[in-house]
Parts: C-alpha cells; sequence; structure tokens
C-alpha cells in the first residue's frame, strides 16, 4: 500500500532501531500526545525496544477518553428522547456515562447509528424527514473540518433535520494547561499528525518556545515512529529545541489554511469541560449563531447534568501522563474492554485499552 | 403487480407452506432422503465416528461481494466438521423468515444453498421453516446442522497442539470480514473486497492423506474474532504459548488500506474460508507445499510456531525487532474516530 508499506518496511526500519539507540544520550521523558501512537507504538513493539533511558508517555489525544460524563449522560439523555435518531463514531458507542450507555440506550430501543463520516449522518436526516438526526461531534482539529463541510451541505441542500451537537476539542490548550503542571516532567513531545495535517507543525512552536519542549511531528508508520523519537533524543540531548516535521507527507508548516477558513466559518472557540482535565478556556468549539439551526444546543433544550467521574478511576491522572494504568487499581480487575469503566479502555485509541490489549508482560 | 413477498401463511403449516417446499425447496434441494418428507431423516450407519456441529447465520447485508447467506450457511458449517477432520455427509436447514421478505431474493438465497450443496456433495436432508411477523427478525435467519464422518484413528483438538509445532495460515486474513463491514457503511475500497467464504474440507482431506498419520495436531477455522482469537483458545487449550511473526501474516493490499481507513486490524476480522493448521513442526515445510497445491491453500503461509513460555499467551515479533502480546477479541469491532 503506496504511502504506508515502505514505512513499515524492516530493512529501513532496522537501522533506525540503531540509530535511536545512539541517539539517546540523555536520560528523556516523551509524551506521546495522540491516541493513534500509543497504539501504533505499542502495535509496533517498540516499546520492548526503547534504549535505557528514553520513557514514554500517554498524553490526552483520545477524543473519546475526554470527554466529559456529563456530556455522555447528555448524549444518552438525547438517544432516549422520540423522534430522535443519534448518530455517532464508533467508538463512543461503548462509552460509559454516569449510569448507562449508548450501548444499553441502543438495547433499549433508543436510536443510535454508528456512521463513518458526517455525512452519513445527514444521508440518514435526508431519508428520515420525520426524526431529528443528531450527530455527536466528539473529536480533535483532525475531524472538525468534515463537520464543518456537512452543516455547509446541509444548508445547501436544504435539511432542517440535522443538527450537531458540537464538543469538538482543541488539542494546543490542554497541552499548555498541562505543561503548567510542575508535577509533569516531560522533555518531548510527539506532535500528532492528523491534527497538525489541519492546524499545521508552526502551531507547536509557542510549546518549544515557551516550555523549552522539543516537539517533532511525527507519522504513524515503523519508520516515522522512530524517526520521530530518534529527532527528539537529539534534540534533547544537544539542546537545540524546536518543531520538527517528519510528517510532511500529510503535514505542511502552516497547516490545510482551505480546511481552517472552513472550521472558522462555522465554529468559534468556547470553554470545554474536558474529562481528567476539568474545564479549559478556549478549548472547545460551539456553531456559530449564524449557523444555529443545525446547533442541538440551541436547537433543543439539552441539560448538562453534573456528573461524577467513577469511584477509583484514575482516567485523569492516565491522560494526564501522571499514572500509567498499571497504577489503577481498577485496570485489568473490574475495568476491561468488555467492561469498562473509565473511557480509556473503552476507546480502541485509549490508553488503557493499549495496555491491555497489547502491554501485557511476553 | 407488486413483487412477491413471504406470508406468514407461509410458515402455517397449510398450503402455502406445502407450495413453498415443493415450489422452491424441492425444486432446488431435491435429493432422495428430503424427498421423502417425513419428520426425521434416516441415515446409514458406518463404522467410525460421527461429527455433529451446529451453526447460525445472520448477516446484514444477505448478498455481498464472493457470496451470499446461502453460500455462508452451507460452507460454516461443513468447516466446522471439516477442522475436525470429519468428511461431511448431509446437512440440516432451518430458516426463520421475515414476513414481507422478497420471495424472488428467498429464492436466490435457496439457490444458493443448492449450489454449495452440489459442489460440495453435500445434501441438506431435513428441514424447517417458520415466518415470523415484519420486524421480528431480520429477513432471513438461517440454521444449518452437520454430520460427518471421522475415521477412528483420527484424532484433531486443540489440546492435540505440541511444543515445536508449526501454525500454518491457508490464505489471506480479514478479507469477509473487513468485506462486510464496508458493505454496511458504503464505502468504496479500490481493488474490490471479495468474501473469501469457501468450503474447505477437501483441503483437509488432502492434508490428512498426504501427510504421516498424526502429525496434523489441530486445525481450527477461524471466524469471528479472527486469527488473533482463534490463536488464543489454542493456546489455552494446549497450554502453550504461540509466537507468531508480523511479516509472515498474509494480507491482501486492498484489505490494509480498508483497514486503515477504519482503524481495524485484520487479525481480529471474521474469515470464512480460512484454516490455521497446527502441524508437527517437521512436517511443516510438507503440509506447506501440499496446502499451496490446493486451490483453497495456494497462499498459505507458516504463521508461527507453538513456544514453551506463558501458558495461553500469543506473541507477535514484529518488524522491527521488538514484540508485543497478541490480546482475543473483546466486544464487536468498533471504527476509531480519527
Amino acid at each position: 500500500m503506496k504511502y504506508v508499506d515502505e514505512y513499515r518496511d524492516s530493512t529501513l526500519a532496522k537501522p533506525l532501531v540503531d540509530e535511536l539507540q545512539r541517539a539517546v544520550t540523555k536520560p528523556l521523558r516523551v509524551m506521546e500526545v495522540c491516541g493513534s501512537h500509543t497504539m501504533a507504538i505499542f502495535r509496533n513493539g517498540l516499546r520492548t525496544i526503547l534504549p535505557e533511558g528514553m520513557e514514554l508517555v500517554s498524553g490526552p489525544g483520545c477524543p473519546v477518553c475526554v470527554t466529559s460524563a456529563s456530556h455522555m449522560d447528555a448524549f444518552i439523555a438525547m438517544a432516549d428522547q422520540p423522534g430522535v435518531r443519534v448518530t455517532i463514531f464508533g467508538d463512543l458507542f461503548r462509552v460509559p456515562g454516569t449510569h448507562t450507555s449508548l450501548a444499553i440506550a441502543s438495547s433499549r430501543g433508543a436510536k443510535v447509528d454508528i456512521v463513518y463520516s458526517p455525512m452519513d449522518a445527514l444521508d440518514l436526516a435526508e431519508k428520515n424527514p420525520g426524526e431529528l438526526v443528531i450527530f455527536l461531534g466528539v473529536g480533535f482539529e483532525t475531524t472538525t473540518p468534515g463537520i464543518a463541510a456537512t452543516i455547509l451541505a446541509a444548508k445547501n441542500r436544504n435539511i432542517s433535520n440535522f443538527v450537531v451537537f458540537s464538543t469538538q476539542k482543541l488539542m494546543p490548550p490542554p497541552m499548555i494547561a498541562l505543561l503548567s503542571d510542575p508535577a509533569l516532567k516531560i522533555d518531548g513531545l510527539l506532535c500528532p499528525g492528523h491534527v497538525s495535517s489541519i492546524i499545521g507543525a508552526g502551531a507547536w512552536e509557542p510549546l518549544a518556545k515557551d516550555y523549552n519542549l522539543a516537539c517533532v511531528v511525527g507519522g504513524f508508520e515503523t519508520a516515522d515512529l522512530l524517526k520521530s523519537l530518534i529527532l527528539l533524543a537529539k534534540q534533547v540531548g544537544s539542546e537545540e529545541i524546536k518543531v520538527e516535521n517528519v510528517y510532511p507527507r500529510a503535514v505542511a508548516w502552516e497547516g490545510n489554511a482551505r480546511a481552517c477558513k472552513m472550521v472558522d466559518e462555522i465554529f468559534k472557540p468556547t470553554d470545554m469541560d474536558w474529562r481528567g482535565l476539568g474545564n479549559i478556556p478556549l478549548s472547545g468549539l460551539k456553531i456559530r449563531s449564524k449557523y444555529s439551526s443545525f446547533d442541538a444546543e440551541q436547537r433543543l433544550d439539552i441539560d448538562l447534568p453534573k456528573a461524577e467521574e467513577p469511584k477509583g478511576c484514575m482516567c485523569g491522572e492516565i491522560l494526564k501522563g501522571l499514572s500509567t494504568p498499571n497504577e489503577c487499581p481498577l485496570f485489568d480487575t473490574r475495568c476491561t474492554p468488555a467492561n469498562p469503566i473509565g473511557p480509556c479502555m473503552v476507546s480502541s485509541e485509549g490508553t488503557c485499552a493499549a495496555y491491555h490489549k497489547y502491554g501485557r508482560d511476553l | 403487480m407488486s413483487e412477491k413477498t413471504v406470508l406468514l401463511d407461509h410458515g402455517s403449516g397449510g398450503l402455502a407452506s406445502q407450495q413453498l417446499i415443493s415450489d422452491l425447496f424441492l425444486k432446488y434441494l431435491d435429493s432422495p432422503i428430503l424427498r421423502s418428507l417425513e419428520d426425521s431423516a434416516i441415515l446409514d450407519n458406518q463404522p467410525g465416528r460421527l461429527a455433529f456441529t451446529t451453526d447460525s447465520y445472520v448477516v446484514d447485508p444477505l448478498f455481498f461481494p464472493g457470496g451470499d447467506i446461502g453460500k455462508l450457511a452451507v460452507h460454516g458449517t461443513i468447516n466446522d466438521l471439516a477442522m475436525r477432520g470429519a468428511r461431511p455427509l448431509c446437512l440440516s436447514l432451518g430458516l426463520i423468515l421475515e414476513e414481507g421478505f422478497p420471495l424472488a431474493d428467498l429464492e436466490k438465497v435457496i439457490i444458493s444453498i443448492a449450489e454449495a450443496c452440489n459442489e460440495t456433495g453435500t445434501p441438506i436432508v431435513t428441514g424447517d421453516t417458520k415466518v415470523v411477523p415484519r420486524g421480528k427478525a431480520d429477513k432471513v435467519f438461517i440454521n444449518t446442522s452437520g454430520i460427518g464422518h471421522v475415521d477412528e484413528d483420527i484424532d484433531i483438538s486443540s489440546k492435540n497442539a505440541k511444543e515445536g509445532d508449526a501454525i500454518i495460515l491457508s490464505g489471506t486474513m480479514g478479507d469477509h470480514g473487513i468485506t462486510i463491514m464496508t458493505r454496511r457503511a458504503g464505502i468504496s475500497v479500490q481493488g474490490n473486497l471479495l468474501s473469501d467464504t469457501m468450503p474447505l474440507h477437501r483441503l483437509v482431506a488432502i492434508l490428512l492423506k498426504e501427510l504421516p498419520h498424526g502429525s496434523i495436531h489441530s486445525l481450527r477455522d477461524p471466524t469471528r474474532g479472527g486469527v488473533a482469537s482463534t490463536l488464543n483458545e489454542v493456546a489455552e487449550n494446549s497450554g502453550l504459548c504461540i509466537e507468531i511473526s508480523d511479516e509472515a501474516l498474509p494480507v491482501r493490499p486492498e484489505v490494509n488500506a480498508a483497514c486503515e481507513l477504519l482503524g481495524l486490524e485484520p487479525l481480529y476480522l471474521a474469515n470464512e474460508g480460512k484454516c490455521l493448521v497446527v502441524v508437527s513442526g517437521n512436517q511443516a515445510d510438507k503440509a506447506l507445499e501440499v496446502m499451496r497445491s490446493t486451490p483453497e491453500g495456494k497462499e498459505a503461509a507458516i504463521i508461527g510456531h507453538l513456544i514453551a513460555g506463558k501458558a495461553g499467551r500469543v506473541i507477535i515479533n514484529t518488524p522491527v525487532g521488538g514484540a508485543r502480546v497478541v490480546m482475543p477479541l473483546h466486544g464487536m469491532p468498533l471504527p476509531r474516530i480519527c
């Protein structure tokens, strides 16, 4: 497969493994922000061959994991309303709210459809004019342009029974919030490749400058990951801290201007609740009033109930990179992918799911 | 005139039921035993032992590239028999039909079942049909049970797997699972995804004939849960550890592409025409050669071995020289948010 297989080639990867061993000259802690990076690192077995002195911690870059329990409760309450069809990306299906999940709501008769694109949700709205089709926007910068395009398409196609409940989030604000916490000691950031394809590698420059944090934008294949870790180790070793982009086949320095313009047309920044991280100013996106007829929050009376995080669950600490799943008392005992308690276990990109699936002793 | 559909009358046991049997089922599935329309089929006895299995088939969509629910219902049950070293003898066919299901589609399913039965030489010898009100079932559900004959000296079971055994996969992974998932999602992926549904009894028969007696220890078809889940069962049942190589796993490029798009792993996707063969290490090359000489196994590959180690563990070695654990599937595979 072009642009994938060549980056997985073992003849390319093995010399990079040796180079990584040589590149680590000082102990360093690297945070991989993105859930897809966490999974790719495990899938490649990279944790078993990391050089001594190099430590990887997972960050808050799994959209499902950072969705607050009160948002989940609101999603489920919406799905339970008559005449409503809720459409979601698959990961959200099993995420627990305070008492129940969309999967359980669906088994009780609520209409919950898994879609692969918000455009599919719009098609469902067109086919079911008697229903209000709500798309639950749970994602980062990567998915926002698709949702913006869908809202524009809904306007152009005069589809009035389609709305979006936006909990779309931005990646840099929580990173700044995290870095302000002295408990989190990290030297480098493996910046999220998909998010960077929209906002650009340059978006990470303030982190490099203000927090003296080595930043490398990387892809998701074996060679991408190794090359990113090598550059991070070299930056930390030489103390020449900057933003480097080793994913130029997908990421431009300035990002995708067209996508950003479309997002800006539909959305504006707003304060947002993050599971485990609390409310972070201007870290989310809400639909501008110009497009209020497509905004679930403005069309429906949505009550965001106060919700408590499950007792004993350490997802918050894990999302901040302060703990690993093995330190959570619920991990792999009461909390498993079949019966998840915290969201980091349910999402296929969640840190706990990754540790459960791949992280055992050989 | 509107198209003819299944009516509740077709399940009444009355005239409409009789017509369905004679005009559709006997038309395509005729066999001397079925034709007698008695309450049960009487089968001739023969020396050896019998293998008996049952499976139910619910798939959406009913018709998909590479097959349909009818083919699945015949192949799946034949394969379950073959995985114990049995030669399939005959099948039962139970149909649960939803009121309003187009009779033309039912005919297509029955023709497909008949083709698969003829092709494998495995007749339907007994059957049953029920009709449920609209909305109480989804179009058609099928159950087939199968009886097969096992020679006296055949003992194939995953508990027989031994340290040093090789594991051969008969072909590419994930073709069926990804075909169904992309069809359901309405995603068209270039490269023509096709279900791999096919019967494996001939492949098994040739293996048993060509290899020294007792060298095939276990046969498993990695259907739901994929190769990952089946390997975990073999490791669990044998009390051994399985080590496989990422680079040895056969996957079609188009399946890989669709998996990348949806955030799925071929290791966890269903197969309907593949088997995992656990064979004595010293017969692995011979088994591979025999399998590759057959149409069912032409893309077979040795993917790993049974080793001493943590009992029940499956480990995969990655191209960079790393390793990780392969867990069984939990819940249904859900595509990720990207």
